[in-house]
């Protein structure tokens, strides 16, 4: 059941020594409804943490419960040694960007972004020059006195952040800010977003069911399923060392390879290969790009890591740089291949991939 | 589409309901208020501003529109500091109880205004209800005490001045602008109620989250967000209020008295008993001008204050 609190572990190697903001066994449900099972989590100061899942996770509820808007069942939320949990929301120094905006509509852009500073009391003479150089921040200077109702959804999406910037919160919290934003400009997004964490300094807490999204942006991602974490890595890690079969599924694409293994030798149908797991059944995970095609004409032993099976071209689907392949190796085994460029490819071909890549994971729901 | 007949089935007969039963009869008031009456009572087809000069020529009749306002302007506040925040929390605290309260607002609308008139005469008069209830807990006698002792200041008192208090039993109560007040108030509250939900339960709630988020306590929320959000509902509500009141005749009528005459009750009493139909239209297309302009002001106010 808590087995996959890793989160609560953050890097030994992370700079801070204590975390800036602290989730310890937080429960949640609505009614019968159990949204949040036991969630830790630590978050350091200054980091881009992307909390990632499916809708229906508890993703947002999760975020919810930081920027106070829920109030956990059990455990509690701390922002360095001040307890957040017993807050109300206007007292926490966190700060939402909402899914829907959330501008007020009777409020100019100026007056939107002005609104946290007048709550909090901030000196009037201050405000315009806060206000003025947190809009410049987010590039929308020339629309101070515009009406919300104006702006297009990137506008309205920038003021958004900059009307949460404004007050220099502790944390910010951001709910699938750019779910609403066509692709194009949502990439756009993703580099300013970056680069405006980085310029600002304020940590980030970042909702997205996107997992190319919460790549792109994060130092960390939580990955979250159904009410529980099921692994919290940066994304090279959780891409290239998932810990669970959902983790690898979920984050990019993977061939799951259900083996038995027999004296650190795993065997899957036509797949035979070292591993250091123990005998018995285990499941790894095999990424589409850890699996290379061998041209006929390279010397029998390049890699002696590698291993070798033959298998007959059953689709190609042209992704541009990369083209996705299921390959066919006897027995019905389908193996998803990607490689870079290799032009039109028909019949029986011989692929290797290195045993490293080949990583066990946990099978989904076995804890 | 649609075709000739159809379409022409369609708007002719209200349109025709608006000319006839609308239009016309406007246009004969229109007429009359240029007309006057004879010594003998008939009435005479010459044209003249007669009316209109009698009406700026006699205080009873400014006198009467501008207390039949003052009464209109403390109904409209008073059914607005009892519908907002009825409305308030119908919208964002009721939950499971919204429907039945919501039913309970209503229901008074259902019920004959006669039936509410008489009801406000059992409570208010000098035998009433209230003047029992009053009694039983001494209050009048204290008031009494109080005015005794303190006579210099109620004297003072505009108000108890105005309203020709004498105590024991509260006779004020009845046959007064207050009782006008009381009863059009408990009428209209309603209409004040029901704009006001609406315009509330519109505020999308995650812009009150936003306010929160941004550190702004439920009190400031309500003032900056809430609020200003509601105006048009507001505006509305005020405008049904005031309009209706201002226009109210079975109210004075009923619990008014002389003190408590409104200008509704001069038109009504021109056309009736006094037997100058020429006088009553002038005053009626006065008031018409008055109700149309404020309309058009207020419809003004209402969408300047909406930002969908």
């Amino acid at each position: 059941m808590t087995s996959t609190l890793s989160g609560g572990n953050a890097p030994a190697d992370s700079s801070s020594p204590a975390p800036l903001l602290s989730i310890r066994n937080v429960e949640k449900g609505f009614g019968a409804r159990k949204v949040l099972r036991g969630i830790s989590l630590d978050v350091a100061a200054g980091e881009f943490l992307t909390i990632l899942g499916e809708s229906g996770s508890g993703k947002t509820t999760l975020l919810r419960l930081i920027a106070g808007f829920e109030m956990p069942d059990r455990g509690e939320i701390w922002m360095g040694d001040e307890r957040l949990d017993v807050l109300p929301p206007y007292l926490r120094p966190v700060n939402t960007v909402f899914q829907s905006y959330a501008l007020f509509p009777h409020l100019s852009v100026f007056e939107n972004v002005a609104y946290g500073l007048r709550a909090q009391s901030v000196s009037k003479a201050e405000i315009p020059d806060r206000v003025r150089r947190t809009l410049e921040m987010v590039k929308m200077s020339e629309y101070e006195r515009a009406a919300p109702a104006r702006l297009s959804g990137g506008q309205q999406q920038r003021v958004a952040l900059a009307r949460a910037l404004v007050n220099q919160p502790r944390v910010l919290l951001l709910d699938e800010p750019l779910s609403a934003l066509d692709a194009n400009l949502r990439k756009q997004m993703h580099v300013e977003l970056k680069s405006l964490q980085r310029e600002v300094g304020i940590t980030f807490v970042f909702v997205t069911h996107d997992q190319e999204e919460a790549m792109a942006l994060s130092d960390r991602i939580a990955l979250l399923r159904g009410g529980s974490l099921e692994q919290v890595a940066s994304p090279r890690d959780i891409y290239s060392r998932p810990e669970t079969s959902y983790v690898a599924q979920f984050i990019g694409q993977t061939n799951l390879l259900d083996a038995e293994v027999r004296n650190g030798v795993a065997s899957c149908g036509a797949l035979v290969w070292q591993t250091f797991a123990p005998s018995g059944r285990a499941t790894f995970s095999l990424r589409p790009d850890s699996i290379r095609i061998v041209s006929p004409g390279s010397s029998a032993h390049a890699d002696i890591s590698a291993t070798r099976f033959q298998g007959r071209i059953a689709h190609q689907t042209f992704g541009g740089a990369s083209d996705l392949l299921e390959i066919e190796c006897g027995n019905g085994q389908i193996l998803r291949v990607r490689l870079s460029g290799p032009g039109p490819l028909s019949g029986t071909h011989e692929f290797e991939f290195r045993a490293v890549d080949a990583v066990r994971v946990r099978e989904a729901g076995a804890d | 589409m649609y075709s000739r007949t159809y379409k022409a089935g369609v708007t002719l007969p209200p349109l025709l309901w608006i000319v006839l039963f609308l239009l016309v009869p406007y246009a004969i008031l229109f007429c009359y208020s240029f007309w006057s009456v004879s010594p003998s009572e008939v009435i005479v087809h010459n044209w003249s501003l007669g009316n209109y000069a009698e009406l700026i020529r006699q205080p009873m009749y400014l006198t009467t529109l501008l207390r039949s306002m003052r009464i209109a302007a403390s109904v409209t506040v008073l059914a607005l500091l009892l519908g907002y925040p009825v409305a308030y929390y119908l919208s964002f605290h009721a939950a499971k109880r919204r429907d039945l309260l919501y039913l309970l607002v209503i229901i008074p609308l259902w019920a004959s205004y006669l039936v509410r008139g008489y009801a406000w005469k059992t409570i208010l008069g000098t035998d009433g209800v209230l003047n029992g209830v009053l009694n039983f807990l001494h209050v009048t006698n204290a008031l009494l005490f109080l005015q005794e002792h303190l006579n210099v200041f109620f004297a003072a008192h505009s108000l108890m001045h105005n309203w020709h208090v004498s105590f024991v039993p509260l006779s004020f109560l009845l046959y007064s602008p207050f009782a006008v007040v009381i009863m059009l108030t408990h009428i209209y509250t309603p209409f004040t109620f029901l704009p006001i939900y609406a315009s509330l339960e519109h505020i999308p709630r995650n812009l009150l989250e936003a306010s929160h988020d941004l550190g702004a306590s439920p009190w400031k929320t309500f003032l900056r967000v809430i609020l200003p959000l509601s105006l048009p509902g507001v505006v509305a509500g005020a405008t049904f209020a005031f309009v209706l009141s201002l226009g109210d005749f079975l109210a004075p009528l009923l619990v008014g008295g002389p003190s408590g005459i409104m200008i509704s009750n001069i038109v009504a009493s021109e056309f009736g008993a006094a037997y100058n139909w020429p006088l009553g239209a002038a005053i009626s297309l006065c008031m018409l001008l008055l109700v149309v302009g404020l309309l058009f002001l207020t419809e003004r106010l209402e969408r300047s204050l909406s930002f969908s």
